[in-house]
């Protein structure tokens, strides 16, 4: 599938809880039809995973499921997506992620049988291919592992397949520490593009045979590292903005094979790719707190079709288990989201205002966000002829619309930013419009060492 | 006849080619490659790492001066080791098994080469087998381990064990850093320092090894 056009061409389109293609699971959840869902994450306390630990684990995850479970029944909540993130260990020993996966479902199978709470579960096994330096990204005993937990959990019940996959990581870790963009296009817009069509056409297969879906994978090593170093002051917050525009290219790829949503939490670029697709999004906002800090607490809501937390250890805190308080914690966003969107469009884009305002002009990673900003940025990816012309026409959006934002006084910059602006602009310019060019003067320059060339045919 | 103040400038400035331009005419006056070093790299270095504390300098800057920082000291470094002058420290440097995340270890790395050590990068997933090797094999004094996940946290105390066992624990200095580590952690396991940044880890290696 190739997206020429926009799906949301109109920003007041873009608003959480409805999407032009909504997805109904098989327990009758219609992700984006009108309601928005609260999407739990977790994982373990600190501890190792081993065969000895293994009954600890299964403790671990029964306790979570049990509890979270209780708490939605116990605030109406009208249905639940449950994120299994499986752990390294869980994705190289398939057989512990599969067993984990039926201690899920039995427990939302459980709530569904006493109380009728609907629920879907995501599985999300890690992307061990990068566990070997350089990585082997299309073969490998990791790799089979990898697709083996896949097919083994879509087989258990599992109904939505994703990933927060790496393909391009190797070189785009280095092009952030660096400020270099081009860097961050050659990784993201060639390197990561051709992994993605690779992993998400095998991913699909996957999900035929099972009959499931392919949710949709996210750039959360692109541009989550990005913005983490930019919360923590290590790059400019303005090439952070960028960074996630581009990220957008790379993302749809996984929708072009076959993906059809909810996109990932953790992709904060998921509204650029609800205007492109129309396919329902994950996101993830304040609730990750518990994860990661970010600067888009309020804004990442504001196009959500399930609102998600990232992921919480299973520890105590006063109010109860961590995943518990979470999920009540969504619930009630969801709550206030669902109430806005019952009591008409123009209530639900007034909340939706409320939102995107209270972020968008305090940090360029939120401005990009705006519903406004997403369309002219999914506007500049589709209409490119390819996904180095669409991540340079991304990058030049971002740049413009922040360089707009702080003429005009809606957007504050630090000063010691704004010469990025400037230096990003001339930067991508001079990035060929040519591929093989690009990828001839980049492989001159990047580290070869640090990724397999063939993988990605190259 | 070279202005010095160049060499440092060129180091603050992150500019590897003059760095280098200049520390080779430096050497072609004669002049002592220990001063270049302590009188005019190392003040750069500090400056960076002041301007990166406030706030001046992002990553980038810094990693820029870094690189700088080592072409003029890769034609040194013969040159210092032939005088009997030592490198600050040797330090194997990690992120701990189970773990891939690389970023904050490889920004230490160069902070830490910038600060004058020497650096064996023995990448991500690193057993405790392998920084055993790093001790005996490569004489480092130091090491430094990183950490992510709090799922992997367990594995620098199993690390440090390991070193116990293997009878080298008391040849080296062990710091721990990474997002989920503490001070505490690092007591409650025995590492002798802790930094709870990337720009702290060469403060925290001069301060064990004091």
């Amino acid at each position: 599938m190739t997206f020429r056009e926009l799906t949301i061409a109109k920003p007041a389109d873009l608003l959480f809880g409805v999407a032009p293609k909504p997805l109904t699971t098989r327990r009758g959840m219609t992700l984006g039809g009108g309601l928005v869902y609260p999407e739990l994450n977790f994982t373990l306390p600190p501890m190792f995973v081993d065969a000895t630990t293994m009954p600890e684990v299964r403790r671990n995850y029964q306790q979570i499921i049990t509890g979270a479970m209780q708490r939605a029944v116990e605030l109406e909540a009208p249905g639940v997506v449950v994120e299994f993130e499986t752990l390294p260990p869980m994705t190289e020993n398939p057989e512990w992620g599969i067993e984990l996966t039926r201690i899920l479902l039995d427990g939302m199978e459980d709530a569904h049988a006493k109380h009728g709470l609907k629920s879907v579960l995501r599985i999300t096994p890690n992307d061990t291919r990068e566990m070997e330096r350089p990585p082997r990204m299309r073969s490998g005993k990791l790799y089979e592992a990898m697709l083996q937990t896949f097919d083994g959990c879509a087989a258990a019940g599992a109904e939505l397949l994703s990933i927060e996959s790496v393909g391009g990581k190797e070189i785009h870790d280095e092009a952030l520490m660096m400020g270099d963009i081009r860097g961050v296009i050659f990784a993201l817009c060639v390197l990561g593009v051709r992994d993605m069509r690779f992993l998400w056409t095998e991913l699909n297969r996957i999900a035929i045979k099972r009959g499931v879906y392919c949710a949709g994978d996210t750039a959360c090593a692109f541009g989550n590292t990005a913005m983490v170093l930019a919360e923590q002051k290590m790059i400019p917050r303005v090439f952070a903005a960028v960074v996630r525009a581009v990220t957008a290219v790379r993302t749809l790829v996984g929708y072009e094979c076959g993906a059809v949503g909810p996109g990932k939490d953790c992709g904060y670029e998921n509204p650029i790719l609800k205007a492109i697709t129309g396919f329902p999004m994950a996101m993830e906002g304040k609730t990750s707190a518990c994860a990661h800090l970010s600067p888009l607490g309020n804004i990442a809501a504001a196009t959500c079709d399930t609102w998600s937390n990232e992921s919480v250890q299973n520890i105590k805190l006063l109010g109860g288990m961590a995943p518990t308080c979470y999920m009540e914690q969504l619930i009630y966003d969801c709550r206030l989201m669902n109430q806005a969107l019952a009591d008409g469009r123009d209530h639900a884009l007034l909340y939706r205002k409320w939102l995107v305002n209270s972020d968008a002009g305090l940090d360029p990673q939120a401005y990009v966000l705006t519903p406004e900003n997403v369309i002219v940025i999914a506007q500049a990816i589709v209409s490119a002829p390819t996904p180095l012309a669409g991540g340079k026409a991304a990058a030049l959006a971002a740049i413009g619309l922040l360089c707009d934002g702080q003429k005009d006084g809606r957007l504050k910059i630090h000063p010691r930013e704004m010469p990025w602006l400037d230096r990003m602009r001339k930067t991508v310019e001079a990035i060929p419009a040519n591929e093989t060019e690009f990828i001839s003067e980049m492989m001159a320059v990047v580290d070869t060492t640090k990724f397999t060339a063939g993988d990605y045919d190259l | 006849m070279i202005n010095l103040q160049e060499l440092h400038d060129a180091i603050l400035k992150g500019n590897a080619k003059a760095a280098k331009t200049v520390t080779e005419q430096a050497l072609a006056e004669g002049h002592e490659p220990l001063k270049l070093v302590q009188e005019y790299m190392m003040p750069a270095m500090d400056e960076v790492g002041r301007r990166f504390e406030c706030n001046e300098y992002f990553v980038p800057e810094l990693l820029l001066a870094a690189r700088a920082m080592k072409a003029a000291l890769e034609l040194l470094r013969p040159l210092l080791a032939a005088r009997g002058n030592q490198p600050v420290g040797r330090v194997a440097i990690g992120t701990v098994k189970g773990d891939l995340h690389d970023i904050g270890k490889n920004l230490v790395a160069s902070m830490l080469e910038g600060g004058g050590y020497e650096v064996i990068d023995l990448g991500v997933n690193v057993t405790a087998e392998q920084f055993i090797a790093a001790i005996k094999d490569k004489n480092v004094n130091i090491v430094a381990m990183s950490a992510l996940l709090t799922t992997t946290m367990p594995s620098m105390k199993a690390t440090i064990d390991a070193l116990k066992l293997a009878g080298v624990r008391d040849q080296v200095k062990v710091i721990i850093g990474g997002a989920p580590i503490t001070e505490k952690f690092a007591q409650e396991i025995g590492a002798d320092g802790f930094s709870e940044s990337a720009a702290g880890a060469v403060a925290a290696a001069k301060k064990v090894m004091a």
